[in-house]
């Protein structure tokens, strides 16, 4: 239990909006030990970032979130004073956005943001803080680092920038950290860098990762776990190999054919694509999320809502009631089964 | 930095030629100067004297620069009807306006700029009603007529404070009230939208993820960048409170530069209304200069342009 960082359970993220409340996290649930990254993927809007944001209690102050369980260390993190809350931002955990471009203060120099992330935690002389500045600069590869320290945002590229605001985020020497989608904003170049940067502090550090992204690329290389996640749910998580070895929910499935692979894809060959839109979250939605998408669905998806259920191989979770049939009959279409 | 000043420098020199430019002519749109100089009634012989004597045969550019040259000395004429020269009275006057302007715009921004702040910390609320109540009649109420019901009320009712005269800090407050409260209104509008804006901008996530207190993530991160626009808009301000100080030191009687053009108006003395403007917009482009300034070491990305 020691190496638990973090303990999702049963979170909720509601949002007044003018026709009624939008829940845009519906009973999400996941964790993240020691030493692990742990990869959300799913397509905009699923819901994502809200689970990030409410993790560091940043959401937009209209929305309301609950969870049975929500724990940093074995400590409660919902429900506590924002004294508590703010002791904890930026040190036991951080978090790195998604706009490196405007993440970062134009007012001041690179070192006052750097340093005073140490500042407001550690009782240490503004020297250190800025010895620390510049050895994580260096770490996470800008060179003459010092230089740096004097010089203001806007004249930083937008992948030097992210770089800044990873150091900023190892500053305290956090146990968790929370990428939102780092690279989103980047050049494609520097994207793989930056993940893979992230990847290479995750073990050096020995902290916890929570990288959001939509790059399956990636997740199939670094995470230790995948979660994905579809209009406020998660519809199936695992380890990556079960979840890109094996992919059980339709979902999945739709999302992992959406890629290239190298060397499988024939030139000119159509990738695959979700047909539909994803429905609305404003009030309650009966049954399966997905339903309306699925090439698979059946009356029984519509009734009632569909459990998040462990399949036989052990940690591997899927939210389909067709899921053990679907894998059985090597995904046929509807029409075809029935 | 220093190449950011130099410009401002180079543009303010310009601004000031042009207005010395504009405040030269005034003298010729009101008329020939020299049949207002000899008055009513005045022989043809007199006026053409009067014009040798102060050079208006001369072509007008060898007058403006002529006269330029001498402003730039210190020497701004004789005046008219005092018969002294008229930079003797300006600088004793000036002061007195200085005081009342810098009392004036602090405390409009000291009332505007807080304000602007919590109606931003909480749009929507008691708060942000009542710093829009205060904008809507500060924008709404002529300052003559302001100055008029402190008077009445404080001056006249009250007995608390001294109504006119200037023999001690307690005669700057009402002058100083209804000059200031002019400027609040915008300046307290333009903090709030821009304390919006920057609350809801991505750093100060950022400031905040870093578990920084609510005080300093309103005060070190957002404040000094909403108040960028707020400090030029403040200099603009500061200029028409000038203009406005001819009204707020006529009705309180303090002898300033307002007080002294308001006076030379009446006497239809020339030169010195001539050099009270340029005098005024002179202050005014220093002011500019200086929120720009400040603008720069507020924001590093104006430097660089």
């Amino acid at each position: 239990m020691s190496d638990r960082i973090l303990t999702v359970e049963g979170l909720e993220v509601s949002l007044p909006v003018p026709s009624g409340t939008l829940n845009a996290v519906h009973g999400v649930s996941f964790h993240v030990d020691r030493g692990e990254t742990v990869c959300i993927v799913g397509e905009s809007g699923c819901g994502k970032s809200l689970t990030a944001l409410s993790i560091m209690d940043l959401l937009p102050k209209r929305a309301r979130r609950a969870a049975r369980e929500l724990t940093l260390l074995g400590e409660p993190i919902v429900g506590v004073s924002e004294t508590t809350m703010a002791d904890l931002r930026g040190n036991r955990m951080a978090m790195i956005f998604q706009e490196p471009m405007t993440s970062l203060n134009p007012a001041y120099t690179i070192g006052n943001q750097l340093e005073e992330a140490l500042l407001r935690h550690r009782k240490v002389p503004r020297a250190k803080a800025r010895e620390r500045a510049i050895h994580l600069l260096e770490r996470v590869g800008i060179t003459a680092a010092e230089q740096r320290l004097r010089q203001y945002p806007h004249q930083l590229s937008g992948g030097l920038r992210q770089r800044v605001m990873i150091a900023m985020a190892l500053m305290t020497g956090p146990d968790l950290i929370i990428a939102d989608e780092p690279t989103t904003a980047l050049d494609v170049t520097i994207q793989a860098q930056i993940l893979h940067l992230l990847a290479e502090l995750q073990r050096e550090f020995h902290m916890g990762l929570v990288l959001i992204t939509h790059d399956l690329g990636v997740v199939a290389r670094i995470a230790t776990r995948v979660v994905v996640m579809y209009a406020g749910q998660v519809v199936e998580t695992g380890t990556a190999a079960e979840v890109f070895g094996a992919p059980r929910h339709p979902y999945t499935r739709g999302l992992l054919d959406c890629i290239p692979i190298p060397g499988k894809t024939k030139r000119g060959e159509r990738l695959g694509t979700i047909p539909g839109m994803v429905p609305s979250l404003v009030g309650q939605i009966q049954g399966c999320h997905f339903a309306g998408r699925c090439n698979y669905v059946i009356d029984e998806c519509r009734a009632a809502p569909i459990p998040l259920e462990a399949t036989p191989d052990g940690g591997h979770e899927v939210r389909c009631i067709r899921a053990d049939e679907l894998m059985r009959g090597g995904f046929q279409p509807a029409e075809s089964v029935a | 930095m220093a190449i950011y000043a130099l410009k401002r420098l180079g543009v303010a020199l310009l601004v000031a030629l042009t207005v010395s430019l504009i405040t030269f002519s005034m003298v010729y749109i009101s008329g020939d100067p020299a049949i207002t100089i000899a008055g009513e009634g005045a022989r043809i012989e007199d006026i053409e004297n009067i014009r040798k004597y102060y050079g208006f045969d001369r072509p007008i550019f060898i007058q403006y620069l002529d006269w330029l040259w001498q402003a730039i000395h210190g020497d701004l004429g004789r005046s008219y009807s005092l018969r002294v020269p008229v930079a003797d009275v300006i600088f004793e006057r000036l002061p007195t306006t200085m005081l009342l302007g810098a009392c004036a715009i602090t405390f409009g921004l000291a009332l505007a700029i807080p304000l602007g702040v919590l109606a931003a910390v909480k749009p929507n609320s008691i708060f942000d009603r009542a710093a829009l109540t205060i904008a809507v009649i500060g924008q709404a109420m002529p300052t003559f007529w302001f100055g008029l019901t402190l008077i009445l009320v404080f001056g006249v009712m009250l007995r608390w404070l001294p109504i006119t005269g200037q023999d001690s800090w307690w005669n700057f407050v009402m002058p100083a009230i209804a000059l200031g409260y002019n400027v609040a209104p915008a300046v307290m509008r333009l903090t709030r939208a821009g304390m919006l804006e920057v609350l809801a901008s991505d750093y100060i996530r950022t400031a905040r993820a870093k578990g920084l207190r609510p005080m300093k993530v309103l005060f070190k991160h957002a404040l000094r960048n909403a108040v960028i626009p707020v400090v030029a808009l403040a200099a603009v301000q500061f200029g028409f409170m000038l203009g406005g100080s001819i009204v707020i030191e006529t009705i309180f009687q303090i002898n300033g530069l307002g007080y002294l053009a308001w006076e030379s108006i009446q006497r239809k003395d020339l030169p010195m209304m001539q050099a009270i403007v340029l005098i005024l917009s002179i202050i005014y482009v220093v002011i500019t200069f200086l929120a720009d300034m400040l603008n720069a070491f507020l924001d590093p990305r104006i430097r660089v342009t």
